[in-house]
């Protein structure tokens, strides 16, 4: 950047905001100032290409006490059980400095959920890279799932899963998600507003760096080019001890009652936290930098407002408990340091060696943020896109196709990556990272939470609308396999360059999609995080909706179904819609076709929802195994079965792309020989019988079980180690 | 009998081990590292996590908390002191249990249940426990890989100290059902006396069938029955 280009397009501002700045405070912004408008009203902060489309989702139900717009969303478990959910991007930062990026992440998700008074409880992390055949992406695969272990590990939260993609839009722009997951009960509920004038702010955790200034405004809300490496100093450093500190010293604060209100320090810091506390509660603050303890001592107020050095909380606290805050404060061995004090009218004041630095109605920084309506375009390759279907041949060795996919980094065995995650801690686990979606108990009473996260780039790139739909379903079904009912989503909706009309019609076209299913299935939407600019050197990556389902059931299954529980003589079912020829972005098309393209088969409303309610029910009445299908249709969901049960099975087919189709709404379930899966008018067809060492596809062909479970075992570990 | 469980900033298994005693019937409590006094207590446990972040080493900072006087006083006592994965490390650290775990041979984080083979039974792990015995048992950790100087090993060998080797569900003990590269795929020892003791896997996470296994159950309960013995003859 040279000297001649304005401060404000420098910190990533527009001149049309800029001149918001001016009108509404009357004259010239001061350097601070300019500063926390710059980040607050960054895309990042402020939602301001999609906030007016995002109350499209359902976001309400008897079930819900704390909606989008709070730091986590809250659902009612029943005997004053809450649940808070969360899931946040940490895209931009994982690309520059993989192992920090991906570790804040966690912390910072950590952070949104301890914040509302809860205990977090586990971690997801969806992730997406380029191709394992290029170092990079195998270095940042390395360098982001230390980084989620390192951070995660010890901080002590397990990671209980997440999923993986890979492919090439990906490889200069991957996607690193991170969902948590807490639990409080409901008299610990705590909301970030300052309430009571002459109350104290405390700022709570590490001390304040140069660490991370920007990060929401320079690294998350633009695109990357060659320089992107420069913009390394905008990541943030990560000390999950720091963090484990301020989660039990903060829960302890909650359990005694000393907080009025409390908010965490993330995108835009000390800006953020003071601003949204006063303008929650209807209230001001003045804030004192000089009270501030910093790691260098020559920060200015800009520096001091917009640095996001990690692990920090403002809590909000009466004047007569501050002492016993700061008791709390040095047993837990963390820095505690009152800065400000809540103030009627409104105003935040920033002081700084006596001057007022910055003097900002404190609403203004979120309420008054800019609003765009983009302008949506249909793209004009899609029609040709849709055109371009899969060329199948008239007979195909099925075996042989299969152990291709199961070869493939996304379908073959993930423990390569979840086994660095402790993902037991707090003995809740009941079915671990690897099966549809993971299961935990509540201990002391009947519940139990499943979670699954779901994402398919190449499915909503060849349709957002559908592809939004089938995700939501596609989650569902996972956490129904467990024996939960949908309760509550979260998505993570990561895009490309909103500027772009094409972009921006896929975004709308996905909330489309994902709200009327959840519409149909009854579950609301309780948060949300939009990452756009997710481009590079101007390539968009595939719209890549993440949905994060809460699934819920009391009583939980006393032994809920499991992969690894298919035994000799027992029958394999397929329940649900078959649609034979539905491979538009499917696991064959790309692993063996290499190819991209037809229209994906649309949702149905009314079947999907009755096929997760029949999966849940199966469930509870004891089937040994359930498992959806999913990527790479019906053989590779079989041949999972086989090798985790350590059985193989007799198939047969008349039409061997049953194998392979991916037409949504579909479940497999293995029983014992002498039951029949009661699923009322549900399409229910035998596929044959477990049993033998071989996976026999009688004349699409077979292959032995030891060299399927080999290709599948080594998928990740033949590329990384 | 009452037994500590040691809480270091950044210890995170200390909610699970009191949560697995309380299962067997002990009356197990959460002691802050800066307690000086351990009196009240028959038995301590030094649980799993990141005690002071791990930073420096794992077990260099925790071996200096205050409460390590206590720990240290317990176990010249012959009162039983059990450390689980970073707990084994901070006693290794502190001199107490011969040795020292550094990182994984593969250098990556373990999570997973692995198999172990029960050894000799003197020590206050393993008394419930029967020779030959093979456990699940989960492993959780980066720096779990056991190493000793040769004379300090060739010891170790010779006094049948070692309590549990990682091994399959056979039992077979051999490099290739060595998760991290322990020597002599040691996963589990004691002192000489057989009242100090380590392990890398965590017995609190087996100890119901509905996470996966209760093979730990006989160790944990190795330690109460050693607890309420009161000191060993």
């Amino acid at each position: 950047m040279t000297a001649t280009v304005p401060a404000h397009i420098q910190l990533g501002m527009t001149d049309d905001e800029y001149e918001a700045v001016i009108n509404l405070l009357g004259r010239e912004p001061r350097p601070a100032e300019l500063a926390m408008y710059s980040v607050m009203w960054s895309e990042h902060c402020s939602y301001k290409s999609s906030r007016a489309w995002l109350g499209r989702f359902p976001t309400e139900a008897s079930w819900v006490v704390v909606g989008p717009g709070e730091n986590a969303g809250v659902v009612d478990l029943g005997d004053d059980w809450l649940a808070a959910l969360r899931i946040e991007s940490h895209n931009h930062p994982s690309f520059v400095e993989p192992y920090q990026g991906a570790a804040t992440g966690v912390g910072g998700i950590l952070r949104d959920v301890f914040t509302m008074g809860a205990r977090p409880v586990a971690v997801w992390d969806p992730i997406r890279f380029g191709s394992l055949a290029d170092p990079h992406n195998r270095y940042l695969l390395a360098g982001v799932v230390s980084g989620i272990a390192g951070y995660g590990n010890a901080v002590g939260v397990p990671t209980l899963g997440g999923e993986v993609e890979f492919a090439d839009p990906y490889a200069k722009n991957p996607l690193v998600n991170v969902m948590a997951l807490g639990l409080l009960k409901r008299d610990q509920l705590v909301l970030s507003a300052a309430s009571g004038v002459g109350n104290v702010a405390v700022l709570l955790g590490a001390t304040t760096g140069r660490d991370g200034i920007g990060g929401a405004s320079i690294l998350a809300s633009a695109s990357f080019d060659a320089e992107s490496g420069t913009k390394r100093p905008s990541v943030q450093i990560g000390d999950p001890f720091e963090e484990k500190k301020l989660i039990e010293a903060c829960l302890e604060l909650y359990e005694k009652g000393l907080v009025v209100g409390i908010q965490d320090l993330g995108a835009a810091g000390i800006s953020c936290a003071t601003s949204e506390c006063a303008a929650n509660g209807g209230m001001g603050m003045d804030v004192d930098l000089d009270d501030v303890q910093l790691r260098e001592h020559d920060m200015n107020a800009g520096e001091i407002l917009m640095s996001e050095s990690q692990e920090r909380m403002l809590a909000i606290v009466t004047p007569q408990d501050v002492d016993e805050v700061l008791a709390l404060a040095e047993k837990w061995e963390i820095n505690a340091s009152t800065i400000g004090t809540v103030t009627e009218g409104g105003t935040l004041i920033v002081s700084q060696d006596g001057d007022v630095v910055a003097e900002v109605p404190a609403a203004s920084l979120s309420d008054d943020a800019p609003l765009y309506r983009r302008p949506a375009e249909r793209p004009a390759w899609l029609d040709a896109t849709w055109a371009d279907t899969a060329q199948l041949p008239a007979a195909l060795d099925v075996a042989d196709a299969m152990l291709r996919m199961l070869d493939d980094p996304a379908l073959g065995d993930r423990s390569w990556i979840y086994e660095q995650y402790d993902h037991q801690l707090f003995l809740n686990t009941v079915i671990e990272p690897g099966n549809d979606g993971s299961l935990m108990r509540i201990k002391g009473t009947s519940k139990g939470l499943a979670v699954s996260t779901d994402g398919n780039g190449r499915l909503c790139y060849l349709d957002p609308h559908r592809g939004g739909a089938r995700l939501v379903y596609e989650s569902a079904l996972n956490v129904a396999v467990t024996g939960a009912r949908p309760y509550a989503v979260v998505d993570n909706l990561n895009f490309g360059n909103p500027e772009k009309p094409e972009v921006m019609w896929q975004f709308l076209e996905t909330v489309e999609g994902m709200s009327e299913t959840c519409e149909a299935l009854g579950v609301p939407v309780i948060g949300g995080n939009v990452s756009f600019y997710n481009e590079t050197d101007g390539v968009d990556i595939y719209p890549t909706p993440v949905v994060g389902m809460l699934g819920f059931c009391d009583p939980m299954p006393a032994d809920p179904p499991r992969l690894d529980q298919a035994r000799d003589g027992m029958v394999v079912w397929v329940i649900g819609p078959e649609k034979p020829v539905d491979f538009a972005a499917s696991a064959y098309d790309r692993v063996i076709l290499d190819h991209l393209g037809g229209r994906p088969a649309d949702v149905d409303h009314e079947t999907g929802p009755q096929v997760i309610g029949a999966a849940a029910d199966l469930a509870h009445g004891g089937a040994p195994v359930l498992h959806d299908v999913g990527s790479g249709g019906v053989a590779v969901a079989i041949a999972e079965i086989c090798i985790k049960s350590g059985v193989g099975v007799e198939l047969d087919n008349s039409d061997w792309r049953a194998w392979f189709s991916e037409s949504p709404h579909r479940v497999l379930a293995v029983l014992p020989a002498d039951e029949t899966p009661d699923v009322g008018n549900l399409p229910l067809r035998r596929l044959g019988t477990m049993g033998g060492d071989r996976i026999d596809f009688g004349r699409h062909g077979s292959t032995s079980l030891a060299a399927a479970a080999q290709v599948w075992h080594d998928a990740i570990p033949r590329r990384m180690n | 009998m009452k037994t500590a469980v040691v809480v270091f900033p950044g210890s995170n298994c200390e909610h699970d081990v009191v949560y697995a005693l309380g299962l067997l019937g002990a009356d197990a409590e959460l002691v802050w590292h800066r307690e000086t006094d351990l009196s009240e207590f028959d038995g301590v446990v030094l649980p799993g996590g990141f005690a002071h972040g791990d930073y420096l080493r794992t077990g260099a900072i925790a071996r200096f908390s205050p409460v390590m006087a206590e720990v240290e006083r317990m176990a010249q006592a012959s009162l039983p002191v059990l450390g689980i994965c970073n707990g084994f490390q901070i006693l290794c650290e502190a001199g107490l249990l011969p040795g020292a775990l550094v990182a994984n041979r593969d250098l990556r984080f373990v999570c997973r249940p692995v198999h172990v083979l029960v050894e000799h039974t003197d020590s206050l792990l393993t008394r419930a426990a029967t020779p030959g015995q093979v456990l699940r048992i989960p492993l959780n950790s980066y720096e779990g890989n056991f190493i000793a100087p040769p004379d300090v090993l060739a010891t170790v060998e010779a006094a049948g100290t070692v309590a549990l080797r990682y091994c399959d569900a056979a039992g077979v003990v051999d490099e290739s059902t060595n998760p991290n590269g322990s020597t002599n795929s040691i996963a589990g020892l004691s002192n000489a006396a057989g009242n100090v003791a380590g392990m890398m896997p965590h017995p609190e996470r087996a100890i119901e069938d509905i996470l996966g296994s209760s093979d730990g159950t006989v160790l944990l309960e190795s330690y109460v029955a050693t607890l309420e013995a009161g000191v060993p003859a």
